[in-house]
């Protein structure tokens, strides 16, 4: 392991209990993501994609029973005490939640907010926290800091607030920060702006970035390598641009092809027949064979598919990897 | 809408004193304190002076509100009355505060076994009837003024508990309390800054309607004898002195009566009208109200 990788999951499991039984929602998952890099984590709603990132961050909910070797800058998470654990996360890794309505406290400064984390890992006394407030707000792009520092989340704008927010996670330079479908909230100009803003504190910061969107458009200008995510595995995962370009799963395939493409002149958007599979009763082979346009044999109802490379350092679980024809591009 | 920080309080103030009935138990309430702290000087007469040549006299310019039995003064022990009545609310309701809302904090955030325990505790405390769990804690603890204030502070423990556990149990299922989480603040440091702001206007609310019931208790624990012992005045005592007058002389029993019922009602109206104003749907209605106008 190189000292560069800053967060690694390994053979990450969640499972849930329920009242109807247990729920696998992250079975077996492996990436990880070096210092500087963008990896995106894309699926659709219960993939396993935010479950997947807060299991191993030790924020995954009391039901859940989760299995795993998770690193985080080579240390060991569960070999750490809890408080220890949370030392170690509130210290080097940042979130970013997707509702900036609701990840602010209505009661409480924004600068206070922001300076609370620098407050409890940094040890700055309240005076030296606002002022750290203020240069953050001020790194974020939010005009006239000194002003704002003192506000209210509900005096400020929803773009102005995921600002704020990323301000928070940012406060006490992480390693890593972790953006939960930060944009999704968002209109589609303020959108462009924050993911503009994380691409360019990223440059200066060196920060690796973790990015769960169900977003592909924001994905392709944004991370360097991506894990599609489908019923708790990850089906296709590599470089983003081959993973673009060749799609080798036919779940990859057909979220490219759903995507709008507003230069075609199409009266009918493209779907994915069918709805994902319920973790709670996961098929015993290939998950996303009952929506399949490839489905191949019986072997994929019956056989899980391994993760098999198609090229460098980029991998696909399926028994039928489309050929790289180049017909989608 | 003013650009100020403090919005929200400054807004329910605001709000408040357009509410007729808010004002009008605010101005009650004033005078109790008042009558509270300066009721000893302003009484025009002392307590317990007795003076057999005036007993039972009806109210009169000497006397507005008439002398007792022994020839007292209704108006001097009703005004020094007041002390005794807003202290045991205010003792006995801030004990049911600190106790009723940390359990409430703990058993809310913290949730399951620990949750089932405190909140199975308060329900069992609950179950009883007010009074006659006030009378079982004083019978074990002896009467007294202390006493009173710590029985009546059990007996609204529960409601305090159970008011902040529902706050607790909603708003720590906001995205800002699971950030802080992430943020790695402690559960203290979270419960502190993030929850128990979130909650203050159902507590600010509940610790009124409180202090209500706790002064009518300590007038039924006084009456029952159980409160603070004679010769000290309580309205509750005084109502039961003068019960055996009614006939004869109303005065005894109508004026600490009407204590007892201002007081409440005042507590009351304030009360409501803090509810009113501190719930934020309520609080559209309001500036809605107020745009009107």
């Amino acid at each position: 392991m190189t000292d560069e990788t800053v967060l690694s999951v390994a053979d990450l499991t969640v499972t849930i209990g329920t009242r109807r039984g247990a729920a696998r929602a992250v079975a077996g998952v492996d990436w990880s993501v070096r210092a500087g890099q963008t990896l995106a984590l894309v699926g659709e709603s219960g993939s396993g994609k935010s479950m997947s990132v807060l299991a191993a961050t030790g924020l995954a909910p009391r039901a859940a029973r989760v299995t795993g070797d998770v690193r985080l800058l080579g240390t060991d998470l569960a070999a750490l005490s809890a408080a220890r654990r949370r030392r170690m996360r509130g210290r080097h890794v940042g979130f970013v939640f997707q509702d900036p309505m609701t990840s602010l406290n209505p009661v409480l400064t924004v600068g206070r907010q922001i300076g609370e984390a620098s407050e409890v890992h940094l040890g700055l006394t309240r005076r030296a926290a606002r002022a750290r407030a203020i240069e953050m707000l001020e790194l974020v792009g939010i005009p006239s800091a000194a002003d704002r520092v003192d506000a209210y989340p509900h005096q400020l704008s929803g773009g102005m607030r995921q600002r704020a927010v990323i301000a928070m996670a940012l406060v006490c330079e992480p390693d890593l920060l972790i953006a939960d479908e930060p944009t999704t909230a968002l209109d589609v100009t303020t959108q462009a702006q924050i993911v503009e803003l994380v691409a360019d504190l990223q440059r200066r910061l060196g920060t690796a970035v973790v990015w769960i969107s169900h977003d592909l458009g924001v994905v392709a200008g944004l991370a360097d390598t991506v894990a599609v995510m489908y019923g708790g595995r990850i089906v296709e995962q590599g470089a983003v641009d081959a993973v673009f370009a060749e799609p080798a799963h036919p779940y990859t395939a057909a979220l490219l092809a759903a995507r709008p493409d507003p230069d075609a002149n199409v009266t009918e958007l493209v779907t994915i027949p069918g709805t994902p599979p319920s973790p709670l009763e996961l098929p015993e082979g290939c998950a996303f064979w009952p929506r399949c346009s490839v489905r191949g044999d019986s072997r994929c109802e019956r056989e899980l598919p391994p993760l098999v490379p198609v090229s460098a350092g980029h991998q696909v679980r399926t028994f039928y990897p489309r050929q790289p024809t180049g017909e989608d591009r | 809408m003013s650009g100020n920080g403090d919005s929200t309080s400054r807004r329910a103030l605001v709000a408040l004193g357009r509410d007729p009935l808010a004002v009008t138990g605010g101005v009650v309430l004033v005078l109790l304190v008042v009558a509270g702290l300066a009721g000893s000087w302003l009484a025009p007469a002392g307590i317990n002076e007795v003076n057999v040549d005036r007993m039972l006299q009806p109210p009169s310019w000497a006397h507005p509100f008439g002398t007792d039995e022994i020839g007292r003064d209704v108006l001097s022990r009703v005004l020094v009355a007041a002390r005794v009545s807003l202290e045991v609310g205010a003792v006995s309701v801030g004990i049911a505060l600190l106790v009723g809302v940390t359990l409430g904090l703990f058993a809310g955030y913290y949730q399951g076994w620990l949750d089932n325990i405190l909140m199975r505790c308060m329900d069992v405390l609950f179950a009883f009837p007010v009074l006659l769990l006030a009378v079982a804690i004083v019978a074990v603890l002896g009467p007294g003024l202390r006493t009173a204030m710590v029985a009546i502070g059990v007996v609204y423990t529960p409601i305090f508990a159970r008011v902040t556990r529902a706050g607790v149990l909603s708003v720590r299922e906001q995205v800002f309390v699971r950030a802080a989480v992430a943020t790695g603040a402690s559960d203290l440091r979270i419960m502190r800054r993030h929850v128990l702001p979130n909650i203050a206007a159902p507590l600010i609310v509940q610790t009124s309607l409180s202090l209500a019931f706790a002064i009518l208790s300590e007038a039924a624990l006084s009456f029952l004898g159980l409160g603070v012992p004679p010769p000290e005045p309580a309205w509750g005592r005084m109502l039961y002195d003068g019960r055996g007058f009614v006939t004869e002389a109303w005065w005894l029993g109508f004026f600490p009566g009407a204590a007892i019922f201002l007081t409440v009602l005042a507590f009351n109206l304030v009360g409501d009208a803090l509810r009113d104003v501190l719930d934020p749907r309520q609080l559209t209605v309001s500036e809605a109200r107020r745009h009107a106008g």
